[in-house]
């Protein structure tokens, strides 16, 4: 995300621009159809009165007056406020640790670390209910430790916290680590030979050159908090109630459709407020990567950096005392040691499903009694789980193809052009990404409820469609930016013509690129929910609504071989990454 | 060419009695695992002298900067700095300045608050910090470029603000690795001139490492030629011209033409021919060497009565000379210096070789 600039285009074709500027259109017009304006008619029946159908205000006094309704807006906001805090802390040193790693590995590491993120957040919080719950491995383990509490260990806010933090870590890992591979690293030898103590070098120079990161994280962290229902539905109490499980009750159960959309707007207002903050402090092309040299004056930076200053000079200090009496642990080896351990815990959750679906018990339970496929066979043997694994298969592949062209042709128009529609249709792009997904579908949910596309598999391809955009239009910008045109140029001078300048030197060099874009598109295809739960009716359901349902109805041990499923799906996907790598380096 | 492993470069840096040793290498040396980058190398510089670490590409003259500036701890030998033990001091405790290749400025930091940075980890006075750094900042002449961002200003520039930064805390060695690589040749040599300015001004002792021969020719008081992590030959930049030590510095430095062959009394039988070596040389018979001539020693006669002869495949016109590119029988394409105003020679025309003896030189391989 970090290597884009939308003020700066990469080319500059002065005799071209603009003619590769319409391939954006196609974008534009599906965003506009399908979720800027049905977000908007939603939106607006907010204020319209159920009763009468006249304009009011009555689902927002209802809102803040009642003390349910405010007391959910409270919690919803201080959980996502302290998940945000926590992921930038716990995450922090985990990118910092990839970004000082070789290539390789860090490509090895994050799939480690993005395997949880793909499993679908439902998994890993259904797992956390079998792990955590009054007979799970944790509680077996404290007990056997003399430890108090074992058997309480669901439903609390610390567990929703946890959970939440859980699913969200990897996201803001891959948020920030691409600015922090972006920071020269001599920069910091060069504080050091300037007389800099190894923290000032961290806290004055490195820190505020990574903050662009570690802000567009929290950010995209808040709002993606904010819209989370999986979590405490499954493993939080009645007092860890958010928003989005609100609109729910009052959508799908209570048909309350002002409500329910007053609380969407709620959800809106939070986020454009948040970016809004944002735009102000960090400037909002950044989150392109774009570079905002911003005033030298600016009262913010002068005390950012008066701040840095201190915080490196008190940690300058702790270290020289560090350094006289404890020398013995290397800071270095604490970090692998932080990092392995964050790892195995992200990784914990979906490994401990593999034992659990091959259980031969009736009930999930970790560690399994028994071994053996008898759950395999009975997944197998399932017809709506078959169907529901074929279905997300199939709309997993044609919602990537749909996102990838689109995506492609708007990233490739973006790339060369440099339009002033440009900042405009790049907002456009990423702004699903910063819309709750609950949102999204309550919005499409209205839409096509109206053309009776309800229970369809176009309307999931569609929905799924806006979600992954973003995404895969970051990955397919970041590709068409990085790719350097003077080559086609020059195949074109060599005597190729259009299409073999396109299948011989364009296509070779972008391919990586267009594949991991393909792979995302499946993949936030294949593990989504919300929009399942809303579009999906009836026989129509994907897997991690069949997923969803068997969690709320009945919990077996097919569910777990599911999940193993996906697991398998997921891996095989990044195996198809890695070999996609280019080998030149 | 070859040189025993500990090279302990005698030649001027311990010879001359008086000047006072700034750093000394002590069988300084760096591997990574297996692959050596630095050999164990012995190296005295003297204080105030401007000495250039020269070398292609992988002869370790940058990990021969790092150690020196603290960035990089050696494998083995020790680090002599005014007298006193400094290996294990860290990088921000040395006295020690660097101008990095592509000048490292803080990108968050103005010119003013980059070049104030290492006054501000001296823990110095907000007040004196604001005047050094304004005559830090005169000197380079970027007064005015104060509140400005480093991406801001032009390459140039950049490299003065780093020149800056470096010279505001009066560090008594500076180190420059590959500084001016990046600019284009006027300000190269505008650089060039401004930092022997500088140089003499402050009197510090300023190590510079390039890979560019002229650049390293026309800066420094001596040139530490190294290659393939050893020193190839230590000595002002006229001994290294003028004498060589082996073939790869009369290569490195300066256009030279060479023939190879075995020595048979005072010649040596080369595919071109025998040629007389210069009388002050000390070959034995049967020995392989080389000879060589810079093409300023080298006059053209016409073929006949001369030591080579071949024909004229290039002649590259460059203002105040023509360079003659002449193809001998052998495949060898030697260079001759004419001075401008003399009669053009037509290409294929076949022409002859003369030189002085004694202004070759004779180099055992």
């Amino acid at each position: 995300m970090a290597d884009l600039a939308i003020a700066a285009p990469a080319s500059n074709h002065t005799s071209r621009r603009g003619s590769a500027f319409w391939l954006v259109v196609p974008g534009i017009v599906f965003l506009l159809a399908f979720f800027l304006l049905p977000t908007l008619q939603m939106m607006s029946i907010s204020f319209v009165e159920r009763a009468t159908g006249d304009f009011g205000v009555s689902a927002y006094v209802k809102l803040f007056g009642s003390k349910v309704y405010s007391r959910v807006l409270g919690t919803t906001f201080m959980i996502a406020f302290q998940v945000t805090v926590l992921c930038l802390l716990l995450g922090y040193p985990l990118a910092y640790w990839l970004s000082q790693q070789p290539a390789r590995r860090q490509r090895i590491a994050l799939m480690f670390i993005l395997l949880p993120f793909w499993t679908s957040p439902l998994v890993l919080n259904f797992s956390w209910l079998v792990l955590l719950g009054r007979n799970g491995v944790v509680a077996l383990v404290m007990s056997n430790l003399g430890l108090p509490g074992g058997d309480d260990l669901l439903f609390s806010r610390t567990t929703v916290l946890f959970a939440m933090i859980h699913t969200m870590l990897p996201l803001t890992v891959v948020t920030m680590l691409p600015v922090m591979n972006t920071v020269d690293k001599r920069l910091t030898m060069a504080a050091m030979t300037l007389g800099a103590s190894a923290p000032q070098a961290f806290w004055q120079i490195y820190l505020p050159l990574c903050m662009r990161g570690v802000a567009t994280a929290g950010l995209l962290v808040f709002i993606s908090a904010l819209g989370f229902f999986i979590t405490p539905a499954l493993v939080g109490g009645r007092q860890e109630t958010m928003i989005s499980q609100l609109i729910i009750t009052q959508i799908q159960q209570l048909q309350n459709w002002q409500l329910g959309s007053a609380l969407a707007v709620v959800l809106i207002a939070a986020a454009l407020l948040t970016i809004f903050l944002y735009d102000r402090i960090f400037g909002l092309s950044t989150m392109s990567g774009g570079q905002t040299a911003g005033s030298a004056e600016g009262k913010l930076r002068l005390f950012g950096i008066a701040l840095t200053k201190r915080v490196g000079g008190f940690f300058s200090r702790v270290g020289e005392v560090y350094g006289r009496t404890i020398r013995g642990l290397p800071a270095r080896k604490l970090l692998s040691a932080y990092c392995t351990l964050v790892i195995a815990i992200l990784l914990f959750p979906i490994i401990a499903f593999i034992p659990m679906a091959f259980t031969e018990g009736s009930f999930l339970s970790f560690p399994p009694k028994g071994l053996g496929i008898r759950w395999f066979e009975a997944y197998a043997a399932s017809p709506l789980w078959v169907s529901a694994t074929l279905r997300s298969f199939a709309i997993g592949i044609v919602a990537a193809a749909l996102t990838l062209v689109i995506a492609s042709f708007a990233a490739f128009a973006l790339a060369k052009s440099s339009s002033r529609l440009a900042g405009f249709a790049f907002l456009l792009f990423m702004a699903p990404m910063v819309v709750p997904p609950i949102v999204i579908a309550i919005s499409l949910f209205y839409l096509f409820a109206q053309l009776q596309l309800i229970a369809t598999d176009i309307s999931i391809v569609i929905g799924h469609t806006v979600i992954a955009m973003p995404i895969v239009f970051v990955i397919l910008l970041a590709t068409f930016k990085g790719h350097d045109w003077r080559l086609d140029q020059v195949a074109s001078t060599l005597g190729a013509n259009r299409f073999q300048v396109v299948r011989r030197v364009t296509l070779p060099l972008v391919r990586s690129g267009v594949v991991v874009g393909f792979v995302t598109g499946f993949l936030q295809s294949f593990q989504e929910l919300t929009v399942a739960i809303f579009l999906g009716g009836g026989l129509k359901t994907t897997l991690p609504k069949q997923m969803w349902d068997d969690i709320t109805l009945q919990v077996n041990p097919t569910l777990a071989a599911a999940a193993v499923v996906v697991l398998l799906i997921v891996i095989i996907m990044f195996v198809i990454i890695e070999c996609m790598q280019p080998r030149r380096t | 060419m070859h040189m025993p492993g500990n090279i302990v470069a005698t030649s001027s840096a311990t010879g001359k009695s008086g000047a006072e040793i700034k750093l000394h290498a002590q069988g300084l040396s760096k591997s990574y695992g297996t692959s050596v980058a630095l050999h164990p190398i012995e190296l005295k510089i003297r204080s105030g002298e401007l000495l250039t670490l020269l070398g292609p590409s992988g002869s370790g003259k940058t990990t021969l900067l790092q150690l020196i500036c603290g960035l990089v701890e050696p494998t083995n030998g020790r680090l002599v700095i005014d007298g006193k033990d400094h290996t294990e001091t860290t990088a921000n405790k040395r006295d020690i300045g660097v101008v990095f290749q592509n000048y490292a400025l803080f990108p968050h930091l103005t010119v003013q608050e980059n070049v104030a940075f290492p006054l501000q980890m001296r823990k110095l006075d907000a007040a004196l910090i604001r005047t050094k750094v304004q005559n830090a900042l005169a000197m380079v002449g970027l007064v005015e470029f104060e509140k400005r961002f480093p991406l801001e200003l032009s390459g140039g520039q950049q490299q003065r603000v780093a020149l800056a930064r470096c010279l505001v805390y009066e560090p008594s060695i500076i180190l420059m690795d590959e500084s001016l690589s990046a600019l284009d040749r006027k300000l190269r040599e505008t650089m060039q001139i401004e930092i022997k300015r500088i140089h003499r001004e402050t009197k510090s002792t300023i190590v510079f490492v390039t890979h560019d021969q002229e650049e390293a020719l026309a800066l420094s008081d001596r040139i530490c030629l190294m290659n393939a992590g050893r020193i190839e030959q230590l000595g002002t930049p006229e001994e290294i011209y003028e004498r060589p030590a082996s073939t790869f510095a009369a290569e490195f430095i300066g256009i030279t033409n060479l023939l190879r062959g075995h020595v048979e009394g005072m010649t040596l039988v080369t595919a071109e021919g025998v040629l007389p070596l210069p009388p002050s040389c000390r070959a034995s018979n049967g020995e392989r060497g080389a000879l060589i001539i810079r093409p300023e020693q080298m006059s053209l006669v016409a073929a006949g009565n001369c030591f080579l002869s071949g024909c004229v495949t290039e002649s590259i016109y460059a203002g105040s000379e023509t360079r003659v590119l002449i193809a001998l029988r052998s495949g060898a394409v030697f260079t001759v210096r004419r001075q401008a105003g003399q009669q053009l020679l037509q290409l294929g025309s076949e022409v002859g070789l003369n030189w002085e003896p004694r202004q070759s030189q004779y180099l055992k391989s």
